[in-house]
């Protein structure tokens, strides 16, 4: 009997190791330890054993089973695992082909460096605000220190709305300085975006609408060394930290005193090339100290509070950061142009 | 302002490469646009003096000249040149030289003949008969200057010399001159100015009060007007060196007196202009306004038409000149000229500017007047002119001047507030030190007072001394701080945060943005055909606009989209999803200043555009924006959708945008042979309308059980009639009503439909039995039957 049992674990270790599908492991388990089965089988002669035979011989019987089941537990997990192995590489794809396209719509490359911008101003604690486009001529000139007869507010260069010139386009969103001023009390902090107009007609580098980017800072104590630290702070957070800044001076009709901030040319590092047009430097923005005048007229002490403000041209901040060559580019709305940002 | 800088030399000494004064005058203040070489434009072109000539054996017309170029042997060179003759200087062509325009000039054989260069007449070099008037038009320049062989040409012309362009502001007058920018160059490199005064002999036969008055009627348009004379003038080309440098200074040399104005223009920056006498009818100069019906042919020989209010410089019968702009033709400087009376006067720069801008004539003279000048120097500018007049020995200058004097503003001082100075700029001056600065600008500062010199109108107060101060201190040496004080809230206003959130949706959904102008044509609103008597039509118009395209400020955003749309049909492109944030301007009664309300069009076309998929995309912003739920209303009345595919989005009855096809009336405008949809959504009215703050809702504990209703309709029913009933019928147990099919054809009569519906039912408090579930069917569906005649299919 225990040679019956032997024999029995013999054949059951070989079938199951040879065996290739899980079907057929199934019919060995029924073959080997179903009820009908070859163990179960001899098993069934124990009752003709001596009392001492008979545990000796379970235990034998037993050692088989076990060694029949780790056995066929041991196939099994082969068997899947190989099984899963050809299902995956019957699986396998051409990762190459396109996936399925999801088509995304792409933001304006000026409201690209216009969010940019705005949002590195914010992080400095300033408001994003935003004004009337139909403005009246005093916004636009008279408050901001710019007197009948100047240039600027010839019908050649502005334009007007109403027959008495009171109500124009603005040519700059600097008339946000004014209506912020006399609206909120200091400590101010905002910028202001939007459209502005100039007669100029549609070429290569002008357009009768454009886009600026007006900033503006009131307090108790700030210091032209403030507009410094700001305005350098916004051209390396847009033209990264190795930028070179330089301020020169220059005349707004409502700052004093007045600069504009060049960046050294990105393409020769200052020496000259045709992109900087031989300068070596790229003209950004205007700024400066807001003209106590224009404080006065709004009702803000220029003895205890002073200021400072930046206008941005948005177009050439766009252009320059994209090497957009033509500005009616920007307008043309070309879906192949606006594809591209 | 052009500026020589052998001219400069007169008033300043500095040793500076061009770039290096370039860029410390671009950083004190005065920003030089560009310097230019005068000799960069030629080169290898020498003095030549003509050794011998041979006539060319193959040509009748040729010479064959050795020409003495200043080495050991002379070189050949073939000229076609008739006026040359032995022992002539010429300014000559070596091999591999360069001439204005981008001439290149090689060695070559002419007819057989070696040639090493070329002879040049004055028109080759750039120039002109007003700047060598003895040469001839056409022909070889015959030198008749102080030169020898193998000397650079450019050395001769006067082309030695580097002209740097300044770009000047408005509020600077005084540097419009080159005594201004030399008094700027002198506090820039910290180098002394060198002063000159002009002194005039006189003498000059007759009384100028007897021959000459003045009447200055336009004392408001004219603040000073002051005039000398000169007699027995000897009118001629005035010397080389004048010529030289008002040619640096890109002014055309025409004759002694005229360029002697023009020299002193350049010098003082104040503009003048040379009477001839005998055309001054009376002795008698008015300056007043022009009168209407009035004309005056100007230098230019241009027929003027005044209008009423002009400024000019008229006699005792009409006007002689155009005041601050140009001369009259009547009383030009011409040859024969005996007398001349020196104009130098201050003028209202608006006035001037003005009557430039009328005529369509902006002269050097009128812009230098338009920034209004310094009334101080029309004594030392026509003094200047007096001196160099008796220097040139160009006629007898009288003695005495007439001055009028209407308004000479008083001097002005300022207190020198160091302390507000140093709290503006940020920086610790001293007074000692600020005074300094303000000496190198010739600005005196006595004890604590600062003496503003007549020609500084741009210093009124603390902040325009600070910025003295701090240029010259340096811009770039200041430090740079960050901002400290009260720390202030930044963001975005919800206006703004919502319009972000619909554009980000908008481009997760395949639409690019756009942006388009906000003036519009007239023609537009025919364009989408907005009826005649709309509202829309009450525009914002421009009373100047550049053209009509662009004459009115739009009303409606749809427009401005198509024309977008329509540039990217007609290039071809297959399909264009766009979106804008577009501004209306709306008039309103009462009101100065039009409301801007900002409109989120959406607009596409191409081959999977439908009003559904756009009515889904909508629907999508409205969830992201978190609107109060819309519902979407048939609008068969919108002139610019198709009448049977447009829905008016509503919120809380309120209407707040509308959606559609664009009718095709309108898309055959804009040349667009394809299905058009559009989206008006306007983003104030959806901020009023935005859902209350989302709270958590319980996730359901017990199942949903799931029904399909297939219902048959008239075909007149719409499917959110249907989907109403079955939501007022369903009571509280219903939770969801979807729509998944409809279907018309075989089984189904003719004029219905069937429509199916998916319906979710579901109870919060326990597992809804088959009993409750048919009870919630059973009463829709009797509702259904009730009320819209609709039976199960």
């Amino acid at each position: 009997m225990k040679q019956q049992l032997e024999k029995i674990r013999m054949e059951a270790m070989t079938a199951i190791e040879t065996v290739k599908g899980s079907a057929e492991l199934d019919a060995l388990r029924v073959r080997f330890l179903g009820k009908k089965g070859e163990l179960t089988a001899v098993l069934k002669q124990m009752g003709k054993l001596s009392a001492e035979e008979r545990p000796i011989m379970g235990q034998i019987a037993n050692s088989v089973r076990e060694a029949i089941e780790g056995k066929l537990e041991q196939r099994k997990t082969e068997l899947k695992a190989k099984a899963l192995e050809e299902k995956l590489v019957s699986e396998t794809v051409d990762v190459t082909i396109p996936g399925v396209p999801v088509v995304l719509g792409h933001k304006h490359p000026m409201s690209k460096v216009l969010d940019e911008a705005k949002e590195i101003f914010v992080g400095m604690g300033f408001e994003v605000v935003e004004g009337p486009e139909v403005e009246l001529e005093s916004y636009n000139f008279t408050k901001l220190n710019t007197p009948y007869g100047h240039p600027a507010r010839d019908r050649s260069d502005t334009f007007y709305i109403t027959e008495d010139d009171k109500v124009l386009l603005r040519t700059q969103t600097s008339p946000m300085q004014v209506r912020v001023m006399e609206q909120k009390k200091p400590p101010i902090r905002i910028v202001a975006p939007g459209r502005v107009y100039r007669k100029d007609e549609v070429d290569a580098t002008h357009s009768p609408m454009f886009h600026q980017l007006e900033g503006l800072v009131v307090d108790e104590g700030i210091t032209m060394t403030d507009l410094k630290g700001t305005l350098e702070h916004l051209v390396k957070q847009l033209y990264g930290e190795d930028s070179v800044v330089r301020f020169r001076p220059h005349h707004f009709p409502f700052t004093e005193p007045s600069c504009e901030v060049d960046v050294q040319c990105f393409e020769c590092h200052g020496a000259g090339c045709r992109t900087c047009k031989g300068e070596g430097w790229i003209e950004l923005l205007g700024a400066g100290m807001v003209h106590p005048a224009v404080l006065q007229g709004c009702g803000i002490d220029p003895t205890q509070y002073s200021g400072f403000a930046f206008g941005i041209g948005v177009e050439r901040m766009a252009m320059r950061r994209y090497a957009i060559s033509d500005l009616r580019l920007i307008f043309e709305n070309d879906v192949r142009f606006l594809s591209q940002f | 302002m052009n500026l020589s800088r052998k001219w400069l030399a007169d008033f300043v000494n500095i040793q500076a490469s061009d770039k290096e004064f370039a860029d410390k005058m671009t950083l004190s203040g005065s920003k030089v646009e560009v310097v230019t070489r005068m000799d960069a434009e030629i080169q290898n072109v020498v003095v030549g003096k003509v050794i011998s000539m041979a006539r060319h054996e193959n040509s009748d017309h040729m010479w064959v000249c050795q020409i003495d170029v200043g080495q050991p042997a002379t070189i050949q060179i073939v000229t076609g040149a008739q006026n040359v003759k032995v022992g002539d200087l010429v300014p000559t062509c070596l091999h591999d030289a360069h001439l204005p325009g981008g001439v290149h000039i090689t060695r070559g054989v002419l007819r057989g003949v070696e040639s090493n260069g070329m002879l040049c007449s004055l028109k080759e070099l750039g120039l002109t008969l007003n700047d060598f008037p003895y040469a001839i038009e056409d022909g070889i320049w015959i030198l008749q200057e102080d030169c020898y062989p193998g000397q650079n040409i450019n050395e001769v012309i006067g082309n030695d010399d580097s002209v740097v362009e300044f770009e000047i502001t408005n509020n600077r007058p005084d540097c419009f001159s080159l005594i201004g920018l030399a008094r700027e160059v002198a506090a820039t490199f910290q180098v002394p100015m060198k002063h000159h005064t002009p002194t005039v002999k006189g003498g000059g036969p007759g009384n100028l009060e007897e021959l000459l008055d003045v009447e200055v009627p336009a004392e408001d348009l004219c603040r000073r007007y002051t005039a000398r004379m000169v007699r027995n003038v000897k009118i001629g080309p005035s010397p080389k060196w004048m010529r030289q440098r008002l040619r640096a200074a890109g002014i055309r040399p025409i004759n002694n007196i005229v360029d002697i104005t023009n020299y002193v223009m350049v010098e003082y920056g104040q503009p003048m202009h040379a009477f001839d006498y005998r055309y001054v009818k009376d002795g008698k100069i008015i300056v007043r306004r022009s009168v209407e019906g009035e004309t005056l042919t100007t230098l230019d020989g241009t027929v003027r038409n005044l209008k009423p209010g002009m400024l000019v410089i008229a006699d005792s019968h009409r006007p002689v000149g155009l005041a601050g702009i140009m001369g009259g033709e009547n009383s030009e400087i011409v040859e024969d000229t005996v007398d001349v009376v020196f104009e130098s006067a201050n003028f209202d720069g608006t006035s001037i500017r003005q009557t430039a801008l009328a005529l369509g004539m902006r002269t050097e003279a009128s812009a230098k007047f338009e920034k209004n000048l310094d009334p101080m120097s029309t004594v030392p500018a026509v003094d200047r002119a007096c001196e160099l007049v008796e220097f040139l020995d160009a006629g007898q200058v009288l003695d005495g001047l007439i001055d009028v004097i209407n308004y000479v503003e008083p001097p002005v001082e300022l207190p020198l507030e160091v302390d507000r100075i140093n709290g503006l700029l940020g920086i610790q001056c001293t007074a000692d030190e600020m005074k300094s600065y303000l000496g190198r600008l010739e600005i005196p500062v006595e004890g604590m007072t600062v003496k503003v010199p007549s020609w500084r109108s741009d210093l009124r107060c603390m902040a325009d001394l600070a910025e003295e101060v701090g240029r010259l201190y340096g811009y770039n040496t200041m430090p740079t701080t960050m901002l400290r004080g009260i720390t202030t809230q930044g963001g975005y206003s919800k206006q703004a945060l919502l319009e972000m959130a619909a554009g980000n949706t908008a481009r997760a959904m395949g639409y690019s943005e756009i942006i388009t102008y906000s003036f519009v044509s007239p023609s537009i609103f025919d364009m989408v055909r907005i009826p005649s008597d709309s509202p829309f039509r009450n525009t914002v118009k421009l009373l100047n606009p550049l053209g009509e395209d662009t004459s009115v400020m739009r009303t409606i955003p749809l427009p401005s989209m198509l024309e977008i749309l329509a540039r990217n049909y007609a290039y071809h492109n297959k399909s264009a999803k766009l979106y804008e944030a577009a501004k209306i301007y709306l008039p309103e009664e009462g009101q100065t200043l039009p409301k801007e309300p900002k409109i989120l069009v959406l607009g596409t076309y191409g081959a999977q555009e439908t009003f559904f998929t756009l009515k889904g995309e909508v629907s999508a912003i409205l969830t992201a924006l978190k609107t109060m739920p819309a519902t979407f209303v048939a609008k068969k009345d919108h002139p610019s959708y198709h009448p049977g595919r447009c829905a008016a989005v509503v919120i809380d009855g309120v209407e707040v945008g509308v959606l559609g096809q664009v009718h095709p009336l309108v898309t055959a405008n804009y040349g667009i042979d394809s299905e058009v949809y559009c989206a008006e959504l306007n983003l104030e009215a959806l901020q009023s309308h935005l859902a209350p703050e989302v709270l958590y809702t319980p996730l359901p504990k017990y199942p949903a059980v799931s029904r399909d209703l297939a219902l048959v309709c008239d075909e007149n029913l719409t499917v959110g009639q249907l989907e109403q009933c079955i939501q007022e019928a369903g009571g509280s147990l219903l939770r969801n009503v979807s729509l998944f099919d409809i279907y018309r054809g075989p089984g189904i009569a003719s004029g219905k439909k069937s429509v199916a519906f998916s319906l979710e039912l579901r109870a919060d408090d326990r597992t809804l039995t088959d009993e409750d579930s048919n009870g919630v069917i059973r009463a829709i569906l009797e509702k259904l039957e009730s009320s819209l005649h609709v039976v199960l299919r």
